[in-house]
């Protein structure tokens, strides 16, 4: 019974590891190329979640049917975000920075507040539902669904920054603005498609989570605080470290509930990010 | 080729470079010298558009080039190699050459372009799948050579090619720069030691607090009391 409970935890905190992933890497990835954090991030979670709520709900639209449609228009309000806000802050001092992207946080969730109301929105009825039996363990589809997603878009964006030319810019950018546009970079280009894939990748994780978890104002706000967590554990800027350090908090989380009491799982994740970050500062696969 | 009149740039409120005017002919070797801090970086800077300049004209083959974008400045056959190197770190040796190839007229003759370049630095190509940061200074500075070589220039700007290397690779990579001069490509270098900017340039120009106080050629240069009044403070 007991190695049972254990695989369980395992095998659910794998799950929503992947999801963590994603969502921290979108953050890390405009980390890395411009050195700004995003702290309206959990708010663009909460944003392609009711993005998912609203086409299900007035045209009938499943989310997972909703998801190409939602990581469009996440990409969208990314590079918008750029050209809007960010561009005109780059060189202001970090506390500019900061209060910039807070401020946008507070923005989009009291216009989440007043335009939808603070109640819970619940997509019922989805195309994938119910639960997995295997040998005793269960595993909720929908999240097996998501988990599979995030992972599958991880995978994507990782080629896509490896592999193609367009990422190799991405990364040169990241690690040398004014020589990337020596090369013919056009890095400012660079940073508004940086502020797109960060947001498409959230909107990503956000859709899928909606598939279970229901959607408020205030959902963000954990996600974006373990997506922190994430990307300080894992390494600013570093794309495989996201993964890592969601794939890390998603079994820390599990774990730590099932071993210690459910209501002190996040005291484990933070714990564990305390004692990293004042062991090794740059995170575990940083190099600052 | 190039041709900057009357140059003026500044820092904010802070002007640094006053009425400078240079010209480099096709083909030509052409220093830039002049003490720490009087402004030859910026100069260079604002050329390949990095700096936007205050007043004045910079252009290249008769079309104005200030403030136009650098990414799209480097399309124009104008290559800028910057001081200290700045090869992209965290990147291996051929992505950064592969890098200095991507204007899209460059990034057509990517592969026979970068065969060039092994062929004329071959100790990059036995290190091309090398992380940048790893290799040694002087490779690094063929590196950053050779990737400003990848966007197949007209004009190379060279922005201290020499600093901190060791005699015998600063000796080489003299050589290098005269063998890329064959090929027809014109080089804008700074450098502060006089005798070894002077060896290897057709012309040079003496830059002291942002203004441009003297140009000639070398042995006019060196036979110039002010030149050593400006390197010596005599």
């Amino acid at each position: 019974m007991t190695q049972e409970i254990i695989i369980q935890a395992i095998i659910s905190g794998l799950l929503m590891g992947f999801v963590y992933a994603l969502i921290a890497v979108g953050l890390s990835l405009i980390f890395g190329l411009m050195e700004i954090v995003n702290f309206a991030h959990g708010e663009f979670l909460m944003l392609s979640m009711y993005t998912a709520f609203w086409l299900w709900s007035l045209f009938g639209l499943d989310p997972l049917f909703a998801l190409p449609l939602t990581a469009v228009m996440m990409f969208v309000l990314g590079i918008a975000t750029h050209y809007g806000l960010i561009r005109h802050i780059l060189h202001a001092s970090m506390l500019v920075q900061i209060c910039a992207t807070f401020g946008l946080a507070i923005f989009l969730r009291a216009s989440a507040q007043f335009l939808w109301t603070p109640d819970p929105r619940t997509i019922l009825d989805p195309l994938v539902e119910g639960r997995l039996d295997i040998m005793g363990i269960f595993l909720g589809l929908p999240q097996i669904v998501a988990s599979l997603g995030c992972l599958a878009a991880f995978a994507l964006l990782y080629l896509f920054i490896a592999r193609s030319d367009t990422g190799l810019a991405l990364q040169a950018t990241a690690q040398d603005r004014q020589a990337a546009s020596l090369m013919g970079i056009p890095t400012d280009r660079m940073y508004a498609l940086g502020w797109g894939i960060g947001s498409a990748c959230v909107g990503i994780a956000g859709v899928l989570l909606a598939t279970f978890r229901p959607t408020d104002p205030e959902v963000g706000a954990l996600y974006a605080l373990l997506a922190y967590v994430a990307v300080a554990l894992g390494g600013f800027g570093s794309i495989l470290g996201s993964l890592f350090a969601g794939l890390l908090i998603g079994q820390m989380e599990a774990l730590g509930g099932w071993l210690i009491d459910p209501s002190y799982k996040y005291v484990v994740i933070f714990s564990l990010y305390l004692a990293v970050v004042s062991l090794r500062p740059q995170g575990l696969f940083g190099r600052f | 080729m190039l041709r900057i009149t009357d140059l003026e740039v500044s820092y904010g409120d802070f002007q640094v470079i006053w009425g400078v005017s240079l010209e480099v002919g096709a083909g030509e070797v052409v220093s830039l010298m002049g003490p720490n801090g009087c402004g030859k970086s910026t100069i260079f800077n604002t050329i390949s558009g990095l700096l936007k300049s205050k007043a004045g004209t910079i252009e290249l083959d008769g079309q104005r080039i200030d403030n136009l974008p650098s990414h799209e400045i480097v399309g124009l056959g104008l290559a800028h190699v910057l001081e200290r190197r700045r090869v992209f770190p965290y990147l291996s040796v051929r992505q950064n050459l592969w890098l200095g190839a991507y204007n899209p007229k460059a990034k057509a003759h990517r592969d026979e372009t970068i065969e060039q370049v092994f062929d004329r630095f071959p100790r990059l190509r036995e290190r091309q799948d090398q992380l940048a940061h790893t290799l040694s200074g002087g490779e690094q500075q063929m590196l950053a050579l050779g990737r400003g070589l990848m966007s197949r220039p007209r004009l190379l700007l060279i922005d201290e090619p020499f600093l901190g290397l060791a005699p015998g690779v600063a000796k080489e990579m003299m050589d290098m720069i005269a063998s890329v001069n064959a090929t027809g490509v014109a080089v804008l270098f700074i450098e502060q030691n006089v005798q070894v900017a002077l060896s290897m340039s057709n012309r040079g120009y003496i830059l002291e607090s942002g203004r441009m106080v003297l140009t000639g050629k070398p042995e006019e240069l060196l036979n110039s009391g002010e030149v050593k009044r400006i390197f010596l403070g005599g």
